[in-house]
């Protein structure tokens, strides 16, 4: 067994992965948790009870000062702050850990840069349509990124985490004391929150078509190849 | 290959000592300049220590936002708080006039003052954004002494710290380092957008710290003790934010 497995995954990208998978997980449930409090959003500067709300969820509340027409819940605002905080430390530190040495070995520019000759129309129309058929991939795919998947990683990883980051810190009124800029072009402290939150949608988006995609090219394989960085010879798979 | 594999491992175990070394360093030199927040034990304080250390390094000096008048809030929310007691009622029948602030611990000359005497230290306003850590916020004009006047004024000591504050309301207590408390934009708030400020938003007096969330901002101020440290209040985890489980440092 042992001769016909190679590497797959780097310890690097194997460790980072699970770390921020389980940071991640973390500022979801903490996030939603704290949006419980206030299910309302706005566009803008500030935005209250008192004042329109650009949209607001169907969720009950926790505060009978904020009426959804649901049950109110309890408070749990105290441990979701200091967990979302923490786990946010986490994913920064362990994600910029990441990058950086991504950049120094060539990570980035060997696995996750997607060749010019694929970024060509047709090759994206048929690796679309190859996916929208939910087509188990080529077993030499077993050993690469295709093109959607680099150009869907590499969008998560330098724009939409720099983004949900940068959308939290605006939040923050010490940080934005000392660079007002990062709120400022946001158009606000309550645009910052609204656009927090849509890309929470954009990486829970993410994170279902991966976890689908994983189970349609081979689920046991692929987290096997992730956990011990070894995968079965495509030959030998039969 | 063993050769190899032992090399690993020492290196391996140099990194893990120098890590750890490297860490305990840090963590000595983060208490020395004052960057371990109160509540910094239990699961949660890593990371409380490093955004109160982060955002101390990044705003020692800097201003909260501050917004033109045509940006205040036309329908400011006044949270709701707890039944105000007896006590309170008795002194907003009399207008106020027997309301005290007594300033006591670390001082040279321990006082209490009327809110008449406060009206007549040196003010200032600012135009600036409260946040509830719930995520609903509005603008207000706010008016009021700074605290660091009040400070200079009772002469708080050089070992001085934090500022420790009471509400009227039992149990409610809050503590901000210096960095906060001699902070130009650190009020005890008397008024709001040109009127006296309503008891609804923490009339006569509330604590405003323009950096920080709303439950930092306490209502109906009535002491103020300067401290080294906050191990001798309540149960020595900084205020009673914590003690309820939210962090002591309400930045963010």
């Amino acid at each position: 067994m042992a001769a016909t497995l190679r590497s797959r995954h780097s310890v690097l990208v194997r460790v980072t992965h699970w770390i921020m998978t389980l940071a991640f997980l973390a500022l979801l449930v903490t996030g939603l948790e704290i949006v419980v409090s206030h299910p309302r959003f706005y566009w803008g500067e500030t935005g209250n009870v008192n004042t329109p709300t650009l949209f607001k969820i169907p969720i009950p509340s926790s505060r009978s000062m904020v009426p959804t027409g649901y049950e109110v819940l309890p408070d749990q605002n105290g441990w979701s702050r200091y967990l979302h905080f923490q786990s946010a430390w986490v994913l920064v530190l362990v994600g910029l850990l990441y990058v950086g040495v991504g950049f120094f070995n060539g990570h980035f520019r060997r696995n996750l840069l997607p060749a010019l000759s694929d970024m060509s129309p047709e090759q994206l129309a048929s690796s679309i349509v190859q996916h929208l058929r939910f087509a188990r991939p080529s077993p030499e795919e077993a050993w690469s990124y295709n093109v959607l998947q680099r150009l869907a990683y590499l969008v998560v990883i330098f724009i939409f985490f720099p983004m949900i980051i940068w959308t939290g810190l605006a939040m923050s009124p010490s940080f934005v004391s000392a660079v007002p800029a990062a709120v400022n072009v946001l158009g606000g402290q309550q645009s910052a929150r609204t656009l927090h939150f849509f890309l929470t949608g954009l990486l829970v988006l993410f994170l279902l078509v991966h976890i689908l995609m994983v189970i349609v090219s081979g689920f046991r394989s692929r987290v096997r190849a992730m956990i011990t960085g070894r995968a079965a010879e495509p030959l030998e798979r039969v | 290959m063993s050769k190899f594999t032992r090399r690993k491992l020492i290196a391996t175990g140099l990194a893990a000592g120098a890590g750890a070394a490297g860490l305990v360093v840090a963590a000595k030199l983060a208490a020395h300049y004052g960057l371990v927040p109160p509540d910094s034990g239990g699961i949660y304080g890593p990371g409380e220590t490093l955004t109160y250390a982060a955002e101390r390094i990044l705003t020692r000096h800097s201003l909260a936002r501050e917004f033109s008048p045509n940006q205040v809030s036309k329908d400011p929310f006044a949270n709701e708080v707890a039944p105000l007691g007896d006590g309170f009622q008795r002194l907003q029948h009399g207008g106020f006039a027997d309301w005290r602030l007594r300033v006591d611990g670390l001082v040279a000359r321990p006082a209490s003052f009327s809110l008449a005497e406060l009206k007549n230290f040196p003010r200032r306003s600012h135009i600036t954004m409260i946040q509830c850590e719930e995520g609903w916020s509005y603008i207000a004009e706010w008016t009021g002494v700074p605290l660091s006047h009040v400070l200079e004024l009772v002469g708080a000591a050089p070992q001085a710290r934090y500022v420790v504050y009471h509400s009227i309301q039992p149990d409610w207590w809050e503590s901000i380092d210096m960095a906060d408390a001699l902070h130009p934009q650190t009020l005890l708030t008397l008024g709001m957008n040109g009127g006296e400020l309503p008891v609804g938003f923490g009339g006569p007096l509330r604590m405003r710290v323009a950096r920080q969330l709303g439950y930092k901002n306490v209502k109906y101020i009535t002491q103020l003790t300067v401290a080294d440290n906050l191990k001798q209040f309540g149960k020595g985890l900084g205020s009673a934010s914590p003690e309820a489980g939210y962090a002591w440092f309400a930045g963010i």
